[in-house]
């Protein structure tokens, strides 16, 4: 229906600043975007990527002349069809939004407003801004909802937000910025929340309305994989400036910058797997727990795992599979209903008040929040030195030594020695904590979701680091995560979890190699894989295998 | 649908009349079980044991705690207050005079402050950051630090003695006129409105912040809404069970307020009843009142509350 | 580290610790006596009398000097109760959980179901009326609030990683009480000290304002208000001094303890930020 080959936005040298509030101190002015410009034409979709900082958010929304929290426009132009959008103050502003240009949220369960029906947000802008009759628009709304293969789109509408789960919510709004038939649709990470087997769903929907109705799209994301599946074009951003800008063939087959060919080459970490030692360091068998006591709901249901000695095993499922509660149960936190735990041969007590300090020295821990795992009040040399003294005794002098070699060990080194947390970054952060669970010469660290919360360049040099502990050390990982990337990077034998059992566990290679279970294959064809056509494929393979059935 | 909502409402009064139950026994505990004797309070140091016994027989202090409290909430439960030691007054009908000129003070100020703080929140809203929001927020500090009295007194001083525009004392009668009625309570009026209105204020600017900060405001706004439009159709209603919780709140803090209050301008209503009664140690006039007062705080958090679950979108349409 | 105060906090601590210092400092600085008449009834602002004297014609200056002693001191007694009783009560109750929790946090509900002032009226109708009955019916019916804080203080805290990282060290109750909760929960408990000391003056004020607090002829700042009010009608400001007095004390504590919050946030990294 557009013309394509016409230019439908043009933003020409955007400088995007706020104010900053430190408390106790005098405000400040920031620079968000700094001098970012580029083209879209109708019916094109763009991919704007960068890690979090890059401003790409703020770009999205200075289309729609919106700056979030006090975020200004200070220079620059935004060009949408022909005029610029920033001149001609508020009331011009308000007939571009929902009408010309609408948007998708992250979490659409926050964008709806708990206290209305779907229908009626739905169709709201379209009859204000005149596009069409409410009768039609909740017609058009209906069909959309069927187009995104909601179900039972004819009534789904009735609900409320709270009464329909994410990934369809993610949908709904999707066709609530359809409805108005705009000319452009900013979508802000509208995936990252689900997760990765909704994900596919929801992104093959998006991608197909994109291409039925011919609008143009901006799309947000931190991941390259999601952004190569449906967008046209590709920006890559880094503190508010264009890094590298290109068809999404080349950004991903020929990346010119270096900081491109970092993200494009993510977790491509080559590792060997290992082959089982014969007596395991630590073997699970058979563990049923639940929150609430015997009657409470199960979460854990006769599990069976073991970690052998400088192996790494990869627990992986989605949300609610229970593969936090597998840590919990093994660290004693929360005493398994029936199962036995053996360390190093010996039966470990249930509960974390019966076990020795021997016990609890050779399993650590690594969070994935690692600004929440450190205490605030403490400096690096307390949080590392702690463990120290605490196992070994070591006081004064000596302990700082080995604290200094520790920091050494995590490529830090000694100078951070009377940080606070709050004076160091993400990534460093994370070491700490690392370097806090080396201490105690443990041989099992678990690590909880330990990359998920960082940007994947940041992700990438802590896998790497633990890769490489483990080759020094010798020490065993049970690493916990949703991202099938990370597990191929660093696992020997993985163990994937739904609904509180073992769906598949064996060494990575067994694991991975077809025939699948239902869940596994859904699973694995479920993952972005850098690859421009990837979602085509696995869509058509879904079909054909259903069509098989 | 409704069905899960009114279980809910059911849970919350049952709850809040158990509260009160547990409150009266509360009540009588700390007069009756805590050292000191009413008898001898009566009489004085000087009073010969057999009248001190003649009296506590009267009184049916030789009961046990329990069959007391039991006579006396059934007392409570008809209506019957018991009579004041002092002289022997009805309790019931001197407290309903009196209640009565104590709701209608507060409520004059409450008519006053509600509207006047929400008004106010808003202001402070939508200038975040900017000289009224800090304005408002230096006023919210020196509020709660003045004592009720100070701001009295100062009324006082200043628009009764040297301007002579109301009156110092508030003196009201039987048959006294609306207006007559309203001018004799500007002053105490006024002074309850100053406690409670930046409080009430910042509560209020703090909800709908709250509110205001939501994904879903961002979502109208978004759609080319214009700020009355986001504010009516998006914003109200998810602001309305906040504000009202912020109301209720206040006006049980105003409730108590009036007890000072009342006595610095000498009028006739249950604080000052109240306290002359506890100087006397009249213990069955200060049972009763603190009953009373205890059943509005109640009260009105339960209204808060109830207000809460009736505007909960999640509990009106569970899924 | 005090270049870092800001000019409002620096001038509340200013006042308050002169307010102390008058207070420890009251026999040595006052003019006058305390009971004693110094003139006549409610003199005007003189040399002698910089304040002017009271309703029976003493010195106002040095009952006011006598007075911040006894209200100072009160408040402080008051305050120190309700905050280890309601600090200790709260952290106990959010570390052990349980059973324990329940009672304390029902009872304190229950307490709090009634209004202070209130609830202390009712109780010191059959008290005998004296300094201790007074300072530990205010401590211990102020104490509820100081429970709920720390209680909720302690609870928000307990649940984080780095307490559940020292827990799966194996470090026992007192460590993570006081090396791992503690540290963190301080800056809010001392805000919260400087609030309750506010609310345990003004309290204290309104008890002696309606004549059960402080008996005469003791002097505390609320029963001089009381001693003087009915000079307003007669165009005399004297109970407007000791009002205004308390008023400052209260803005003052207040301007500290608004900072120490502030610093609290500060610490946490930031407020949400952009």
């Amino acid at each position: 229906m557009a013309n394509k080959g016409e230019i439908l936005l043009d933003i020409r040298n955007l400088k995007i600043g706020a104010t900053s509030y430190p408390p106790g101190e005098a405000p400040r002015d920031i620079t968000i975007v700094d001098g970012v410009s580029f083209t879209l034409e109708k019916g094109k979709v763009l991919g704007l990527i960068g890690e979090s900082g890059a401003g790409k958010s703020t770009i999205g929304l200075s289309s729609m002349g919106y700056g979030r929290g006090g975020v200004r426009i200070t220079g620059g132009e935004v060009f949408l069809n022909g005029r610029d959008i920033l001149k001609g103050g508020l009331e011009t502003l308000r007939k571009v939004r929902g009408k010309e240009v609408c948007y998708v949220a992250q979490s659409a369960a926050a964008a709806f407003n708990p206290a209305h029906k779907l229908i009626d947000q739905v169709v709201e802008a379209a009859v204000m801004h005149g596009v069409c009759s409410r009768s039609e628009a909740e017609r058009r709304a209906k069909d959309l909802f069927k187009a995104l293969s909601l179900p039972d789109p004819e009534n789904i509408g009735n609900r409320y937000p709270h009464q329909v789960s994410g990934g369809q919510l993610q949908r709904v709004m999707t066709a609530m910025a359809l409805c108005s038939e705009p000319d452009l649709i900013v979508f802000d990470e509208p995936t990252t929340a689900l997760d990765v087997t909704t994900q596919i769903d929801v992104l093959a929907a998006i991608k197909d309305a994109i291409r039925r109705t011919g609008v143009a799209a901006l799309y947000i994301t931190h991941d390259l994989a999601v952004v190569a599946q449906v967008s046209d074009e590709i920006m890559v951003l880094r503190h508010g400036k264009t890094v590298e800008h290109g068809t999404a063939k080349q950004i991903i087959e020929a990346p010119r910058e270096e900081y491109t060919k970092a993200l494009v080459s993510v977790r491509a970490i080559n590792h060997e797997e290992k082959k089982p030692t014969p007596a395991p360091v630590l073997r699970v068998e058979n563990i049923t727990a639940a929150y609430g006591g015997s009657k409470g709901v199960k979460v854990l249901d006769d599990v069976t795992v073991e970690v052998h000695a400088g192996q790494t095993l990869a627990v992986v499922g989605e949300s609610g599979s229970g593969k936090s509660t597998l840590a919990r149960a093994i660290t004693g936190l929360l005493p398994p209903l029936a199962g036995s735990i053996t360390f190093n041969g010996r039966s470990l007590s249930p509960a974390l008040k019966n076990r020795t300090k021997d016990d609890l020295r050779e399993v650590q821990m690594i969070y994935q929040m690692a600004d929440v795992a450190m205490n605030p009040r403490q400096t690096v040399r307390t949080i590392i030195g702690r463990p120290l003294e605490f196992y070994f005794g070591m006081k004064g002098a000596e302990r700082d030594k080995r604290v200094a070699e520790l920091l050494e060990e995590i490529e830090m080194g000694k100078g951070f020695i009377d940080r606070y947390p709050a004076e160091l970054s993400g990534g460093q952060k994370q070491r700490v904590c690392i370097a806090r669970a080396l201490a105690a010469k443990p041989q099992l660290i678990i690590c909880d979701e330990v990359t998920s919360a960082l940007d994947p360049l940041v992700a990438d040099g802590i896998l790497k680091l633990l890769l490489n502990l483990q080759k020094i050390e010798g020490v065993s990982y049970l690493f916990i995560t949703h991202d099938l990337a990370t597990v191929r990077a660093i696992a020997d034998s993985i163990a994937i979890m739904y609904k509180g059992r073992l769906a598949r566990y064996g060494s990575k290679s067994d694991v991975l190699k077809p025939p699948f279970d239902a869940y596994t294959d859904l699973l694995l064809s479920s993952v972005p894989e850098m690859q421009i056509g990837w979602l085509e494929e696995a869509i058509a393979g879904r079909r054909m295998e259903s069509a098989g059935n | 649908m409704g069905s899960s909502i009114l279980k809910l409402l059911a849970q919350r009064i049952s709850l809040g009349l158990l509260l009160l139950l547990a409150v009266s026994v509360l009540i009588f505990a700390g007069t009756q079980i805590l050292p000191g004797d009413v008898a001898q309070s009566i009489l004085g140091q000087s009073a010969t044991p057999e009248a001190l016994a003649n009296l506590r027989r009267d009184l049916g202090l030789n009961d046990p705690a329990y069959v007391r409290y039991f006579n006396w909430l059934g007392g409570v439960l008809t209506g019957d207050l018991g009579t004041a030691l002092t002289n022997g007054a009805d309790i019931s009908s001197s407290i309903g005079k009196r209640l009565f000129n104590t709701v209608f003070l507060a409520s004059v100020a409450a008519v006053v402050s509600v509207p006047l703080a929400i008004l106010l929140g808003l202001l402070a809203v939508r200038y975040r950051n900017r000289w009224p929001d800090k304005l408002i927020s230096g006023a919210t500090l020196a509020s709660i630090s003045l004592p009720e009295f100070f701001i009295g007194y100062l009324l006082i001083y200043f628009v009764a003695v040297k301007l002579g525009w109301f009156p110092s004392v508030s003196t009201v009668y039987d048959g006294m006129g609306f207006a007559d009625r309203l001018k004799a309570v500007a002053l105490p009026a006024a002074t309850l409105t100053l406690v409670v209105l930046a409080h009430m204020m910042r509560m209020t600017r703090a909800a709908i912040l709250n509110v205001m900060q939501s994904a879903y405001i961002e979502t109208a706004e978004l759609k080319g809404q214009s700020s009355f439009q986001v504010i009516a159709r998006h914003a109200f209603p998810n602001a309305l069970a906040p504000i009202v919780n912020v109301v209720m709140l206040n006006l049980a803090y105003l409730i108590v307020g009036v007890v000072v209050v009342e006595v610095i301008f000498i009028y006739p209503g249950m604080g000052q009843y109240l306290v002359d009664h506890v100087a006397k140690r009249d213990v069955p006039v200060v049972q009763a009142c603190g009953l009373v007062f205890a059943a509005f705080f109640i009260g009105l958090n339960l209204i808060a509350d109830v207000v809460a679950i009736i505007t909960n979108p999640r509990l009106r349409h569970p899924k | 580290m005090f270049s870092r105060i800001p000019p409002s906090a620096m001038i509340g601590l200013t006042i308050t610790v002169a307010f102390f210092l008058i207070a420890i400092l009251a026999p040595w600085i006052a003019p006058y006596s305390m009971t004693d008449a110094a003139g006549s009834v409610w003199e005007p602002v003189s040399r002698a009398h910089p304040l002017g004297t009271d309703n029976i014609g003493r010195d106002l200056l040095s009952r006011m000097i006598f007075g911040a002693r006894t209200t100072i001191f009160i408040a402080s007694m008051a305050t120190i109760l309700s905050f280890s009783l309601g600090s200790i009560l709260g952290f106990t109750a959010a570390v052990i959980g349980g059973w324990i929790d329940q009672l304390l946090s029902r009872f304190v509900d229950l307490l709090m179901s009634i209004p202070t002032l209130i609830f202390a009226l009712v109780v010191l109708s059959v008290l005998p009326s004296n300094l201790l009955t007074l300072i530990m019916v205010m401590g211990i019916l102020d104490a509820t609030r100081v429970y709920r804080l720390s209680r909720a203080v302690a609870v928000d805290i307990n649940v984080m990683d780095f307490v559940e990282a020292a827990k799966l060290r194996g470090e026992g109750r007192v460590w993570v009480i006081f090396r791992e909760i503690l540290p963190n929960a301080l800056s809010p408990l001392v805000a919260e000290l400087g609030l309750r000391f506010i609310f345990q003056v003004l309290f204290l004020s309104a008890l002696s304002f309606l004549g059960l607090g402080i008996q005469p002829p003791e002097a505390d700042w609320g029963g001089m208000v009381k001693e003087n009010k009915d000079g307003i009608v007669f165009g005399i400001p004297a109970a407007l001094i000791p009002a205004a007095a308390i008023a400052m004390l209260a803005i003052s504590v207040n301007l500290v303890a608004d900072w120490i919050l502030n610093r609290t946030t500060d610490l946490k990294g930031g407020r949400g930020g952009q």
